[in-house]
């Protein structure tokens, strides 16, 4: 019982400093804000090591690594590398697939054109994430032209291999 | 005087294309059932209405073409290249029924890579298409990297005379068995079971990075077939960088090693011969030429003080090469920070990776270990030459599977060879140059097509002129069948309209 007061408090103070920090961040440092992936990929030199504010669709897979997660952030031209804190991704209800449209976020971050940490990966170091436009799942209907031409070739295609039999 | 071709030429070339069409179509029954498995219900359409083109198109050939009779090397060339020339036709048909390409045109451009093993990409939102057509992507770049005929001679072709000339139409010199459908089959038996230990190693790999389990050993298969094909296509739009793992680079650097290896070493290495490795001139040429290259690289690198450490260059610099001199074309970097950020120095060492390739009878593209091998040692010879005394016999050997006493006839194919791709490279760069592209950008974008590489500086785009995009199709194709099969159709079609009777 103890141990669960100490680990709902723990969690509490965790998400304070989290809180705190990214404050003190965005009200310490500058952010462009504003920048297309094309953007921060062709001025790469310009924004290293800058705070950066990057919106865009999350796709694919979150992968959690320990207590940080990877997200790909995509803005419609290019995919980035999003590394957060495992807390800051747990909002994110939809990722971009076939099925899927992921969530809209908005990244408040650290821009590295040559990571260090991640082996030298041009990525973003999230502090603050934002949910803008949540995903949803996408409706997709059977396409009843496409079934329908499916439906004559096969008639044909039949046809076709009855009369081959014949000279 | 130039005759022209008969009825009889006609006849068996629609005949055995016909059957390598239909081969064809009998493939689409993975992705369908791939689809069908994922309620995935418009994509599956898209492969039955393709499926049913390919086979009714396939039937009305072997009808219309009906033979006994056995191909000819001019016939078993043509059969070549058209059975690559209309594989790219239809199965562009699935991919432009999706809607995730902006033209036909498109569709057939990834198509033609994905059968060449380039890996070079015009599709749009790759992100959001289907699991199906993913699928086909990647099958795309399996059935084209062990070959699109070799897929007929195991299905179709056994017992049918002839069907030697096809398999060497699609580059493939070497028999690794006296039979070729004994070659093939073992080709198919090497690459399932390294597809299934690659797809776990790559799925054991994507749990571990955090991945869904499905997505994780779908990721492993296509990045197998990818990588393994020498291809380059990933299932995400940042390519390899979608992954942010060491592991993913290691085990892909591995396999795309295993996938530049000739065939018949893998052979050998199968029935226990391993020393063959060390001492076969290709996988020497291949270890030295990497390294010479990786030196250019790092040493343009190193002037420029982008990356944080040694170890970052190494990463950085040493998977691009790999990927480069393998033919891949995975990237752990955007195209836009290649030509950006990495110098020219740099990009040189990359370009002649790329052009270099590597092994015969494997899934590279590019002028192949091999012959450069070939060709270092005729020089070695011709130097000897000199030095030595006139009387004096120069005899030099080179091994490749066993002892080959180097021949003139040898070293004139391997620079035949070689000055052709040379030739296709620089016609790229200079169409590349007429479109208003600056001349290393030009370069690097036909090198890595015209090798069937992949790597792009940012040149191949959906917005980029169709008359390139339709070069860059030739590129693919002729550089896949080292030109033989597409002189041969090439001078076929003159015949038909110069020949006399």
């Amino acid at each position: 019982m103890i141990y669960i007061k100490y680990r709902v408090q723990h969690a509490a103070w965790r998400r304070l400093c989290a809180a705190l920090v990214y404050f003190l961040f965005c009200a310490g440092a500058c952010f462009a804000e504003g920048l297309s992936s094309s953007e921060l990929i062709k001025n790469a030199d310009k924004y290293n090591g800058q705070g950066v504010v990057y919106e865009g669709e999350v796709v694919g897979d979150i992968m959690l690594r320990g207590d940080h997660a990877w997200l790909n952030v995509d803005d419609g031209k290019k995919a980035i590398g999003v590394w957060a804190h495992r807390e800051l991704t747990n909002n994110i209800s939809y990722t971009g697939s076939y099925y899927t449209r992921g969530d809209i976020i908005r990244v408040s971050g650290i821009f590295q054109r040559a990571c260090p940490e991640h082996g030298g990966d041009l990525d973003i170091h999230a502090q603050g994430l934002e949910i803008i436009k949540p995903g949803r799942q996408f409706n997709r209907i059977i396409n009843t032209r496409k079934l329908n031409f499916v439906i004559i070739l096969f008639a044909i295609l039949i046809l076709i291999w009855i009369l081959r039999r014949y000279k | 005087m130039i005759v022209k071709p008969s009825i009889i030429d006609i006849k068996n070339i629609g005949y055995y294309l016909g059957k390598i069409i239909l081969g064809l179509g009998f493939v689409m029954i993975i992705p369908v059932i791939m689809g069908l498995a994922l309620n995935e219900i418009n994509p599956v359409l898209d492969f039955l209405i393709t499926m049913s083109i390919t086979l009714i198109f396939g039937l009305i050939l072997t009808k219309l073409c009906f033979t006994d009779k056995e191909l000819t090397w001019m016939q078993g060339m043509i059969v070549v290249a058209l059975s690559w020339f209309v594989a790219m036709i239809l199965g562009a048909i699935p991919l432009y029924l999706s809607g995730h390409w902006a033209s036909y045109l498109d569709a057939c451009f990834d198509a033609m890579s994905g059968f060449a093993t380039t890996g070079l990409i015009l599709v749009q939102d790759l992100d959001h298409l289907s699991f199906t057509h993913n699928l086909w992507r990647h099958l795309s770049m399996f059935i084209g990297g062990q070959g699109i005929v070799i897929v007929a001679i195991s299905l179709f072709m056994a017992g049918i005379p002839g069907v030697l000339k096809m398999y060497v139409g699609e580059a493939r010199e070497e028999k690794l068995l006296p039979n070729v459908i004994h070659t093939a089959r073992f080709i198919w038996l090497v690459s399932f079971v390294y597809l299934l230990l690659g797809t776990i190693a790559l799925g054991v790999i994507g749990l571990n990075n955090g991945m869904k389990p499905f997505n994780s050993f779908f990721h492993g298969a296509c990045i197998f077939m990818a990588a393994f094909d020498t291809g380059g296509f990933t299932p995400q739009s940042q390519n390899i960088l979608y992954y942010h793992s060491f592991a993913y680079e290691i085990a892909t650097i591995v396999i795309m090693l295993l996938g530049a290896m000739n065939f018949k070493l893998h052979y050998h290495l199968w029935t226990g011969h391993r020393r063959e490795i060390f001492r076969n001139i290709e996988t020497s040429a291949l270890f030295v030429m990497i390294m010479v290259c990786f030196g250019v690289v790092v040493f343009g690198l190193s002037q420029l003080n982008i990356y944080p450490s040694a170890i970052t260059l190494f990463r950085k610099g040493f998977y691009q090469l790999i990927s480069a001199h393998t033919g891949t074309g995975y990237s752990t970097l955007y195209s836009g920070q290649l030509i950006g950020q990495w110098n020219h120095l740099a990009l040189l060492g990359i370009i002649i990776a790329m052009a270099l390739g590597g092994s015969t009878s494997s899934t590279t593209g590019g002028i192949k270990m091999l012959r450069v091998g070939i060709i270092f040692r005729a020089l070695q010879q011709d130097i000897k030459k000199i030095i030595l005394p006139p009387k004096a016999i120069v005899v030099k050997k080179l091994h490749h599977i066993k002892e080959v006493f180097l021949e003139d006839k040898q070293v004139r194919s391997a620079l035949s060879i070689t000055q052709i791709y040379l030739i296709l490279y620089v016609a790229g760069a200079v169409a590349g140059m007429m479109f208003g592209y600056p001349l290393l950008d030009a370069l690097f974008e036909s090198t890595s097509a015209a090798a069937n590489v992949g790597l792009s500086c940012g040149i191949t785009e959906p917005a980029m002129p169709a008359a390139l995009k339709i070069i860059y199709i030739f590129q693919m194709w002729a550089g896949r069948l080292e030109f033989m099969a597409i002189f041969t159709l090439i001078g076929f079609f003159v015949a038909a309209i110069k020949g006399e009777r």
